[in-house]
């Protein structure tokens, strides 16, 4: 059952859809075929790909998975902008057609399905995950490494990367350049770069200030326009520029990594706070 | 933190020029307004007033500050433009080699030709 089937079924407007078709094992290049689609009330773009796989064509294909923003999986190019099909209402859209084509600055895997190889490989480069010195700790920890509200703050927001790939398809930058780190990748070496429970700032260095990094960036600002999550990666890439130029001067010093927070002893838990449930996986 | 180093080196050098272009184009292009100020040459594109220019030391600072500053921006911007052309890294460090000695060598030329226009003391 599509997602439109369970809520009002009423039929708002009909729309046509223009979707890109490509098979690389039978086609030469792409084409768009045309495909009507009745809206309902709240139907997104996914759910209308959804009534056509449904109704008219069953071997369309393309890639999603949560239906609700969170995945990142349904990245398309949809009525000229990089978008998540499952959180844009057609209605939203204010057209009649919806044209809807892979990921721009990708291959073509099938149809609507782009290869995000390129956009992983990246993001490994980044190093996208804490670095220390203390193995020992990591590998059998001791306690929690400290961190304040404001330390978190300082990166929150570029946590909430959902690796979607609308950032790099909406770069001109990624479009002429192959090598181009790439807003995400870069976002994410400068997130990990501010989490003061990290250590691993020159080693990202490598990614962030190479001739590929930072600076090939020409501030078109297309990646946190088109977000879904709100995250603002030129902000990040123009935040890893500054700490350069900073440390180049010495005006700002490599931090150490914050230490590691001993057991909380003394203390009594608040009546009003449930206690936890017993562990489902015990250690032998 | 080579790319670093070049890139502040970029955003100053732009700075440079703002100032160093500023200059001239208040000497060369606003000598009406300087005039009414009382300061500045009646014609300032006149063969001797160039002349006149080139041999005071400020000037002479000025053209090889101008020269070295126009010379890294627009050599470090070109490199980037062809840097997105998703090159070799062998071309790449070919095109940053290339870019490094044709800088140097316009920049010795150019400023021979400042400091021996400078000597000309009296011509």
């Amino acid at each position: 059952m599509s997602g439109s089937a369970a809520k009002d079924s009423t039929v708002i407007k009909t729309v046509r859809f223009e979707v890109l078709r490509y098979n690389p094992e039978q086609d030469v290049k792409p084409k768009l075929k045309q495909y009507v689609v009745p809206v309902t009330k709240g139907m997104t773009v996914l759910d209308g790909l959804t009534w056509i796989k449904e109704h008219q064509d069953r071997t369309l294909s393309w890639r999603s998975s949560c239906r609700m923003g969170i995945c990142g999986s349904c990245g398309m190019f949809i009525n000229g902008l990089p978008r998540l099909a499952c959180n844009n209402q057609i209605v939203h859209l204010h057209s009649d057609v919806v044209v809807v084509k892979p990921l721009p600055n990708f291959d073509i895997i099938r149809d609507l399905v782009p290869d995000l190889e390129s956009l992983f490989d990246k993001h490994r480069s980044a190093k996208p995950h804490l670095l220390r010195k203390d193995l020992a700790e990591q590998n059998h920890p001791t306690g929690e490494y400290f961190q304040s509200e404001q330390e978190l703050m300082n990166y929150i927001q570029f946590a909430y990367c959902i690796k979607c790939g609308l950032c790099m398809a909406a770069c001109p930058t990624v479009a002429t350049s192959r090598d181009y780190v790439g807003p995400q990748a870069l976002t994410q070496a400068w997130r990990y770069t501010m989490d003061t429970r990290d250590d691993g700032a020159p080693e990202r260095a490598a990614t962030l200030y190479s001739s590929h990094g930072v600076y090939r960036c020409h501030f078109a600002g297309a990646c946190s326009q088109v977000c879904p999550k709100g995250v603002d990666p030129a902000l990040a890439i123009q935040l890893a520029k500054k700490d350069a130029f900073l440390k180049a001067f010495g005006l700002r010093k490599q931090r150490q990594a914050t230490p590691v927070l001993g057991p909380v002893r003394d203390w009594t838990p608040k009546a009003e706070i449930p206690k936890a449930p017993a562990p489902t996986v015990t250690r032998k | 933190m080579r790319e670093s180093k070049l890139w502040f080196w970029h955003i100053l050098t732009a700075v440079i020029i703002l100032v160093l272009l500023g200059l001239h184009m208040g000497i060369m292009h606003l000598s009406a307004i300087l005039n009414v100020l009382g300061i500045g040459p009646d014609d300032p594109t006149k063969s001797a007033e160039v002349f006149h220019r080139s041999q005071q030391l400020f000037f002479m600072i000025t053209y090889i500050l101008l020269l070295g500053a126009a010379l890294f921006h627009g050599l470090y911007g070109l490199r980037s433009m062809l840097f997105e052309l998703s090159l070799s890294k062998t071309l790449e460090k070919f095109i940053g080699g290339l870019c490094a000695v044709a800088g140097f060598a316009l920049f010795v030329y150019g400023s021979y030709v400042a400091v021996a226009v400078f000597q000309l003391k009296g011509v």
